[in-house]
């Protein structure tokens, strides 16, 4: 160490930004400096890398996953009590009537997957994919909810899902940054806490891409300042950094000096990285890019397979909101119009590249939707909605180590209570984080004298959804 | 597994159970050792009479006479993995339990006089629970060095390594020092100029003495305690709604720091100050320090269960920033390292949770005059619109739907829905909806009748020309309240003398209430002895005792981390067991010892922290150091410590001349860019630029969205304020290197700054760039740099050369460093 900080010192007047970069990786030293370089995980993962699609305010199971034809024998009355009894929900009274649903469920692929007429795309893909129909939380509010499924509790400050996996992988890229948050759609319950690093340090945190202006906040320099004169700024500071280090010895400006030769890396990529132009027609129409409704969350779908190829670890996608309290067939209609041909699609094509054995696809809520209707206005009966649900809910996932064309659990004639291989939220995360190669109990950061983890006490893998 | 019970059970209704045979040692050799003298997991104690039949925190687990009915026999015959008892080894046998059972059945009778096993009064050796010690500075051989008695402790430990301090700084590095650690501001170059111009030998106590008299202290030192208060202007969770009123509180901390109030007064008033005798404004505004919790209104959410979250985050904070201590993690269990058990996390929430959220006028000086005088008219013409239309029928009936739906839910869905919402929204709702409306207080019945104008629900469903009418009467009286001069109001804390009795939520549950606990402390402090009224008053007045050390040691030592970048306990948030042991245990008694004797004075403190040679040693590396101390603990230097991201923007400013220094008020909104607010629930945060100098204004007024902060300050390792924060932590990341490069603040920072160059300094290139590094730098440049700033001009066109000099001199690792 020593002696490398004196070479650097005494070299230090001599040397350009670009070129220290270089040196700096040669020997090593960046991999000390840089808190993102990869990193091994407990034991080898199946998944490298995962794109996490959350689906935001709960998307209706009994509408899209789990079909529930008794729900229409009961639609209009209410559940008997023994079923409602400690019932708690957010504005239905348990005693609400059941609602049938009008969708049309057939079967898919050699898997026989039974799903709804509204995500014939995602249909396509069923033995692809591992759906969970016997999913369960503890919250049955969207931000407990949210934070619950990313952060494994239910009040803010701890670190996210995709923090803790660039805590524990790094990234890949030199360029991008290893956690990438993509929205549509409008804000979400969460917003920001869904992707903080909580108490881990803020290196892990997602960074957010914009679907206007820059992808990245600050990514384009200013206006008025070309290329020519950014890569002569940085290279200005640069030499009045090294000209400091020699004087301080500090080799927190070396790593300074290496941020902003990454930062510089980041304004070459990010154009490179949101211009399509070197995307085929066929592609791009096979994820539904530059047509309505689908041209805004298909575009993310694309960033999403871009952004891995280039090594970025983990992309939290939100789109929201799927909280249908009203106007169930209707909006429930319109978000899957908007998101299933891209997510079918870049199931499709990560399969097609050879990227969906190592990519880790996650699809769902924080949770699901209640059996029962929910009216909020007498006046418009058909404009009747579903609550939110904890007990039961669906979800799925697809890629890396895990089995596809499976059906994980099983619910009630109702789909109101899980009959069959419960999975909780702490065990979805303890799945999650074994096909990246962690044990999710040693997985820890020692914080405020404790060491914390993501599935907190508890979780467990769930073997019979793994490949 | 019943059948085979069964003709035990019957065996055991012939036989009568020994106490002494049968049931005492299967206690003894299977219960005791967590449920007896030396610990008592939950709270439960079986080697007693009296203990054991009062049971744990969840209630008795015996009842006498009836074995189905008690949890003890429920849990040791249980099949279920983790709800046996015990719960390692192997489960009791079937004699065992049988034995226990009869026993139970009979009456539970335990032979008096009859303990098992020993007592055991664990007092801990812990350091930082022992009473303060009053060392005498130690004897050093370099007797010139020391400039006060901080520097006999910091050198003897030096020369017991053999090792030497550092030589101290430049002057011009001391100032700079001095000024950003002081004022969170670099010095400017007219206090550049003067200090270098001061040879007289105190000219550095000098000038700390101004920095500390600055009005922009109490601005940096309130950063460091609203970090511990997480303040934030919103709500957090998901609607995340603004509190237009948080600053109330900030300015309270900001006056209290820049008039040196002694911190145990400082303590007293923040955590109840409503509770003194006559309080002033200023005291009840303090008690603001835990209405800064979170708040979820999500539609579903429970009052009790955001209650609870509330209270278990105002336990963690006070113990967090007052006794050092990770009290949180006892809200499900005994604290694993710590003698904190969850009897005592309940107790000493019971200080808590017999208090009540309430809002107040809080005017701030200058408020007061004109909302008088314009209050009578304004009432009169209030009156006048609400008696143009039947709005008082209205809102009777409003209000007895409301009752209706509140007292029968599930008769009128739509009525419900309507209540459901204003549970969440209106504070205290149905406290204030069921009560008579004369006793309603007048700002209750205010707030009820502005939320019916503004959600009248379906009163008058059917009736459009009614409800038009309510709407434009809604409107105008929005309108008169717009023009007419209003108070800011505090968000306060008052005693709640209706307030249930504090229960233990077993294993954490607020679903799962236990045993009763009185308002109470921990067992391992010195005794909390707050006789027939163990209130938060008694409660602060005991932190602050002189009895106490784990007080001013936390105090101080957290002080001390920011003028070192680490504290002589670095785990400055945990002095538990599992915290690091201080480096240097002496010198923080004898800084506290100093603290509490200079009546708790932070400025003394901070002055002798920075008038010493410890404090003024260069903070260049020294490698033949650094072998022996790689993490600078010993500190045989100063340290570089990266700025703070409020220090970092307000630097910028000042640097650009653009710095508006006004102190105080309400929060601000510097442009950002377009699609982080947008993240917020429903897209419902509106970022309205500010505008004008309010453009300008400290980070410390930077409008804090909980769930879409500032990216500036999140970039730069702000925390997200949900919960308290003892220390940041200090990233070096490209995203920080694009805001600095990038961000259209910094941007404007770099041409204002070149503007300065062309107006303010000579004609000369030199004398320009040296200007630029007194306003960003605090010094000149040197030869070398002027050089290269030379070339880099040349090379740059020439109508935005100097625009992008400033911005490569604002991107400097020095210029966002403290050195």
């Amino acid at each position: 160490m020593n002696n490398r900080r004196q070479f650097l010192n005494n070299f230090a007047g001599g040397i350009t930004g670009m070129a220290l970069a270089d040196l700096l990786q040669r020997d090593g030293y960046a991999a000390n400096l840089n808190p993102l370089a990869p990193k091994k995980p407990h034991f080898p993962g199946k998944a490298k890398r995962v794109i996490y699609m959350f689906m935001e305010g709960g998307p209706s199971q009994m509408d899209l996953f789990d079909p529930k034809p008794a729900l229409a024998k009961w639609h209009g009355q209410s559940l008997p009590e023994s079923f409602t009894k400690d019932l708690k929900l957010a504005f239905i009274k348990p005693t609400a009537a059941v609602l049938g649903s009008p969708r049309v469920f057939t079967r898919h692929g050699q898997s026989g997957m039974e799903l709804s007429d509204y995500i014939p795309n995602i249909a396509k893909q069923a033995d692809n994919i591992c759906l969970v129909r016997s999913m369960h939380t503890e919250a049955f509010n969207h931000h407990p909810g949210q934070l619950l499924m990313f952060t494994g509790f239910t009040v803010p400050g701890r670190p996210t899902l995709g923090a803790w996996s660039v805590y524990g992988l790094g990234s890949e890229s030199e360029n991008l940054p290893g956690f990438v948050v993509l929205s549509s759609g409008v804000g979400t319950s969460g917003g920001a806490s869904n992707f903080s690093s909580g108490f881990l340090p803020s290196t892990y945190q997602g960074t957010q891409f914009r679907s206007g202006g820059d992808p990245i906040l600050y990514m384009s320099s200013p206006d008025g300042v070309d290329k020519k004169t950014q890569r002569a700024t940085i290279d200005a500071i640069s030499d009045l950094n090294k000209e400091h280090l020699g004087e301080t010895g500090d080799q927190e400006i070396a790593s300074r000096m290496a941020a902003y030769e990454l930062a510089y890396r980041m304004q070459v990529a990010g154009p490179e990285l949101i211009d399509f132009s070197n995307e085929s027609q066929a592609t791009l129409d096979m994820y539904g890019i530059g047509k309505e409704p689908t041209n805004q969350f298909s575009t993310n779908c694309l960033l999403a397979r871009r952004l891995i190829e280039r090594g970025t670890r983990f992309v939290l996608m939100m789109h929201a909101s799927w909280d249908q309290h009203t106007n169930l067939n209707k909006a429930l209609k319109a978000n899957c119009e908007k998101t299933d041909q891209g997510t079918a699609a870049l199931i499709q094509d990560l399969k097609q590249r050879g990227l969906l054995e190592d990519t880790l696809i996650v699809w769902g809520g924080e949770f699901g939707r209640t059996p029962m209707q929910e009216v909020r206005n007498l006046m418009d009966p058909d404009g009747a909605g579903r609550d939110h649900h904890p007990n039961a809910y669906s979800m799925f996932l697809a890629g890396g180590g895990i089995k596809p064309g499976t059906v994980i659990g099983e619910t009630d004639d109702l789909g109101f209570t899980i009959t069959k291989d419960p999975v909780g939220v702490h065990d979805l995360q303890a799945t999650i984080l074994h096909t990246l190669g962690f044990d999710h109990t040693k997985l820890t950061y020692r914080f405020m004298g404790r060491d914390f983890r993501l599935t907190d006490i508890h979780g467990e893998v769930m073997r019979k959804m793994l490949a | 597994m019943r059948f085979v019970l069964l003709p035990l059970i019957s065996l055991s209704l012939m036989q009568a159970a020994n106490f002494a045979t049968d049931v005492q040692p299967v206690l003894a050799k299977r219960c005791i050792m967590c449920h007896g003298g030396a610990q008592q997991i939950s709270g439960l104690r079986l080697d007693n009479a009296a203990d054991a039949m009062k049971g744990g925190y969840s209630g008795p687990i015996i009842v006498a006479g009836n074995s189905a009915t008690s949890k003890l026999i429920e849990r040791i015959a249980s099949t279920k993995d983790g709800f046996r008892m015990p719960p390692s080894g192997p489960a009791l046998n079937p004699a065992e339990i049988a034995a226990l059972k009869a026993w139970v059945d009979e009456g539970a009778v335990w032979p008096a006089g009859v303990t098992i096993g020993k007592s055991v009064t664990k007092k801990s050796t812990h350091w930082a629970f022992q009473p303060l010690q009053k060392p005498s500075a130690p004897a050093v051989k370099n007797t010139a060095w020391p400039r006060n008695s901080i520097d006999n402790f910091v050198l003897a430990t030096l020369e017991a390594k053999n090792l030497k301090p550092a030589a101290e700084a430049s002057k011009l590095t001391l100032l700079r020092r001095a000024a950003l650690d002081l004022t969170g501001l670099p010095p400017t170059p007219e206090q550049t100029r003067a200090f270098l111009a001061d040879n007289r030998p105190d000219a550095y106590e000098r000038i700390v003495d101004e920095l500390l008299r600055s009005p922009h202290y109490g601005e940096r030192w309130a950063r460091q305690w609203l970090d511990l208060a997480r303040y934030a202007d919103t709500d957090g969770f998901e609607k995340d709604l603004p509190r237009q009123h948080s600053w109330r509180w900030r300015n309270y901390v900001i006056d209290s720091l820049n008039f040196d109030k002694p911190f145990n007064q400082f303590t007293i008033e923040q955590l109840a100050g409503d509770q003194l005798p006559n309080p002033s404004l200023e005291q009840k505004v303090a008690t603001g320090f835990h209405r800064n919790t979170l708040i979820n209104r999500e539609a579903g959410v429970t009052r009790a269960e955001d209650r609870f979250d509330t209270l278990v985050n105002r336990v963690s904070t006070t113990s967090t920033t007052w006794m050092g201590l990770t009290m949180g993690c006892s809200q499900c269990h005994d604290h694993k390292y710590d003698p904190i058990s969850q009897k005592e996390f309940y107790s000493t929430m019971a200080l808590f949770s017999n208090s009540f959220d309430t809002d107040m006028d809080a005017p701030v000086p200058g408020e007061l005059g004109p909302w008088l005088a314009a209050r009578p008219a304004y009432l009169k013409k209030r009156q006048e619109l609400l008696n143009s239309a039947p709005v008082s029928t209205w809102f009777a009936t409003w209000q007895d739907k409301m009752r209706a739906a509140v007292t029968k839910p599930g008769t009128d869905i739509e009525w419900d829905f309507s209540v459901t919402s204003f549970r969440v929204m209106f504070d205290h709702a149905e406290k204030v909806l069921m009560m008579p409306a004369e006793q309603r207080s007048e700002r209750d019945q205010n707030r009820l009748l502005s939320y019916f104008l503004s959600n009248p629900s379906h009163t008058l469903r059917g009736e459009k020309e009614k409800a038009d009418n309510l709407k434009e009467i809604r409107d105008a009286i929005r309108k008169l309240d717009e023009e007419n001069p209003k108070l800011t109001q505090a968000y306060v804390i008052i005693p709640d003398p209706s307030a249930p009795p504090q229960r233990i939520a077993v294993r954490g549950d607020w679903k799962t209430p236990g045993i009763e606990v009185q308002p109470g402390t921990l067992a391992v402090l010195p005794e909390f002895k707050p006789g027939d009224d163990p209130t938060r008053l008694a409660f602060a007045k005991w932190l602050v005792n002189d009895a106490n050390p784990l007080t001013p040691r936390v105090i101080v030592n957290r002080y001390w981390q920011e003028f070192f970048g680490r504290g002589l306990v670095k785990t400055s948030e945990d002095f538990g067991t599992q915290g690091e042991k201080p480096s240097h245990p002496e010198l923080l008694d004898h800084l506290a010892n100093q603290f509490r004797e200079s009546n708790w004075s932070v400025k003394q403190l901070h002055k002798s922290i920075v008038l010493s040679a410890t404090y003024r040693q260069s903070s260049k590396a020294r490698p033949e150091v650094e072998e022996i101390d790689p993490d600078n603990a010993l500190l045989a230097r100063q340290q570089r410590l990266r700025l703070s991201a409020e220090s970092i923007r307000d630097s910028a400013l000042l640097a650009a001349g653009l710095l508006n220094t006004k102190i105080g008020g309400p929060s601000v909104r510097p442009p950002q860019p377009k699609g982080v607010s947008e993240l917020v629930y429903g897209n419902s945060a509106k970022w309205i630029e500010s505008t004008g100098p309010d453009k300008y204004r400290r980070g410390l007024y930077t409008f804090f969205q909980r769930t879409a902060p500032y990216p500036m300050l999140t970039n730069f390792d702000a925390p997200d304020m949900s919960v308290s924060c003892s220390r940041r932590r200090t990233s070096n990341t490209p995203l920080q290197a694009l805001n600095l490069l990038n961000d259209p603040v910094f941007f404007e920072a770099a041409g204002a700054l070149a503007y300065r160059l062309q107006t303010e300094a000579p004609a000369g290139v030199e004398d320009k760039i040296n200007y630029a590094f007194d306003l960003a730098l605090g010094r000149p440049a040197s030869a070398r740099e002027l050089t290269r700033l030379k070339r880099f001009l040349d090379e740059q066109p020439q109508d935005t050369a100097w625009t992008s000099l400033a911005r490569v001199i604002l991107n400097t690792d020095e210029f966002i460093v403290r050195e």
